[in-house]
């Protein structure tokens, strides 16, 4: 099997079992780990976790697909998910998903061609004092506007 | 006013504990580990700390289900999942006074005799679980937490637990299998979590807000504590206010404060000259108000008595000019696609909801469409595990209740009135 872990994350993965009475528990942040390390959560990935846990594949992955976070499927390096919840759409999120699916010439769930942006929809992220709301891998974008949105994809493209 | 969590929230090291001690924190934790046990919890109890995370139930009594013996180890886990839709205080706390949380921890533990606790932070707050992490790592530092904290003999270790995505495990017993590393899939009731909780111990589960007030009433006392609120309700909350007002955000308020003085005096009032239409005043799963309903203080028992609730203080304002059909199918769809699925009634009747809604919504609303609504309501209530299919058909049932001439309006003209839009 090709896929391994850094050595750093094999440090954070052991320090992360130390804090559980069982490996069973460690399923999340472990998952959390693969994907940070692998991009998404391959088949091969899965059976690297599994292994590391002393599961089956199978089980892993019926843990995995149940939370939304884990992506089975390969994601663009911006990862950009804008939420379709009611404050957020009172505050115009549904113009903001439309605008951006334009601009990238993208639906939501879908990645543009050349790997660089997924757009998503997603559920309240918390945030709904700042709306319109949008989550770009490991950070928020709040209180976002047509013209903000469109100065940040600048940016990342 | 008395404020019990906000007050340094404007200054940026307070969520350093240096700051923190020199602006005196931790001092409640040292009168905590003077204390016997059980007089820190009766002073909870005293409290009228009703918990934060949506259900109002008083903390203290909460902790007296624990078992009475302590041969097996007791577990505290922070619900720190904030999923419901118009609240996001949790964050707040997180990101601006980490240490009030773990000094709640600590005392909490101390008097409850746990060792153990996981914080189970939403896997969205990636920012917030490093910042708190920062601050255990800070406490564990300075003896606050770890071995033998501040002398006293009691050691606790506390552990982030990140989700992954999904609203359904801000519900204790799914957070509890989500933690094991299951599924997120809520447990049926009894045994409650109290005798048989995460890894099989007794386990208590609170707010990040619930505990986060535990220093201040160890500190002050219960009783002033309880003097800040209403009868059988006290303290502060902190409410969160979202939608088109002049200034939205999170605002400690004493319990009991008018609602119509949140929307208007606290957050300007409306903004750009609309003008209210409705507001649902605890977070998604809480019954709609219409505008004229809104003078009632905010607090458990007051909110229900106008057959809504306080739920985790997320006031969701909603302006003339916004369609409520369109509005319930967004909140109907967020329950669709959050149901565990386990229970047939809450998997087939939020998908039936968010599809009726829909159509009706695009111009293709039967006749029999609203009472079909009501009619999956009444096969969801109280017929399942969690109360996941409870929390969809209250804003179901209120929104026509309040506003049913809007959804016959989409059926007769067979379009949306408001133009299909927000
Ligand atoms: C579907 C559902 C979602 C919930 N989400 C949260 C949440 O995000 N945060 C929270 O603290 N409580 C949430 N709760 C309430 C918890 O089950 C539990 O009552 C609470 O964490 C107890 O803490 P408290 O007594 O301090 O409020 C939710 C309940 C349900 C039914
Ligand atoms: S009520 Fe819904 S969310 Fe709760 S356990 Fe049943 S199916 Fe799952
Ligand atoms: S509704 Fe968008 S962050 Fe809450």
């Amino acid at each position: 099997m090709s896929l391994a872990f850094s050595e750093e994350a094999r440090a954070r993965f052991e320090k992360t079992l130390a804090r559980y009475p069982n490996r069973e528990a460690a399923i999340l942040p472990t998952l959390h780990l693969a994907q940070r390390e692998f991009g998404y959560l391959s088949d091969e990935a899965i059976q690297y976790v599994a292994d590391l846990l002393g599961f089956t594949p199978a089980y892993i992955e019926g843990v995995a697909t149940f939370y939304t976070m884990y992506n089975r499927k390969p994601v663009g390096k911006y990862h950009l998910q804008i939420c379709r919840n009611l404050s957020c759409s009172l505050m115009g999120a549904e113009h903001l998903i439309e605008h951006v699916a334009k601009r990238l010439g993208v639906k939501p769930g879908e990645t543009t061609a050349d790997g660089r942006f997924t757009l998503s929809t997603v559920e309240c992220l918390g945030s709904c004092g700042t709306a319109p709301v949008m989550q770009v891998n490991d950070d928020y974008y709040e209180s976002l506007s047509e013209e903000s949105i469109e100065g940040l994809l600048d940016r990342l493209l | 006013m008395e404020l019990v969590l906000t007050t340094h929230f404007g200054n940026d090291r307070y969520r350093h504990v240096d700051t923190y001690v020199r602006l005196g924190g931790y001092a409640a934790l040292r009168k905590a580990i003077s204390m016997p046990k059980e007089e820190i919890v009766e002073e909870v109890k005293k409290a009228n700390l009703r918990g934060r995370g949506g259900a109002g139930f008083p903390a203290g009594v909460k902790w007296g289900f624990l078992p009475k013996d302590l041969s097996r180890p007791r577990i505290l886990v922070i619900n720190a999942d904030e999923g419901e839709p118009g609240t996001f205080k949790d964050r707040l706390i997180m990101s601006r006074g980490p240490h009030l949380m773990i000094e709640g921890i600590v005392i909490t533990c101390y008097a409850l005799t746990t060792h153990t606790c996981y914080i189970y932070i939403r896997g969205e707050f990636v920012r917030e679980a490093d910042i708190v992490q920062e601050a255990i790592d800070e406490a564990y530092a300075e003896g606050y937490l770890g071995r033998n904290i501040l002398g006293s003999g009691f050691d606790l270790d506390v552990t982030i637990h990140l989700g992954a995505g999904a609203y359904i495990c801000g519900e204790e017993t799914s957070l509890i299998n989500s933690l094991e590393g299951k599924r997120g899939w809520p447990r049926v009731k009894p045994p409650f979590p109290a005798s048989v909780g995460v890894f099989g111990q007794p386990t208590i589960v609170n707010n990040v807000e619930t505990i986060a007030d535990i220093p201040w009433i160890v500190t002050h006392g219960g009783e002033k504590f309880a003097s800040l609120g209403v009868e059988k309700d006290g303290g502060t909350r902190l409410i969160c206010v979202s939608g088109p007002v002049k200034k939205p955000g999170v605002y400690e308020l004493p319990v009991g404060t008018s609602l119509h003085s949140i929307i208007y005096e606290h957050a300007g009032g409306l903004r750009d000259g609309k003008t209210l239409k409705a507001v649902i005043p605890g977070g998604s799963s809480t019954p709609v108000l219409r505008a004229n309903e809104i003078d009632v203080p905010f607090d458990f028992e007051s909110l229900q008595k106008i057959g809504t609730m306080a739920g985790s203080g997320g006031v969701i304002v909603i302006p003339e000019g916004t369609c409520m059909v369109r509005s319930l199918s967004v909140l109907m769809n967020f329950y669709a696609h959050e149901s565990c699925g386990q229970c047939t009634p809450c998997r087939e009747g939020c998908g039936w909801l968010a599809r009726i809604l829909r159509r009706i919504e695009d111009g293709e609303g039967r006749e029999e469409d609203v009472e079909l609504i009501l009619g999956v309501c009444d096969n969801m209530l109280g017929r399942t595990i969690c109360p996941l299919a409870d929390a969809a058909v209250m804003p179901a049932q209120s929104f026509i209740w309040k506003f049913r001439e809007e959804f016959d309006q989409h059926i007769q003209e067979a379009k949306c009135p408001y133009g299909n839009r927000f």
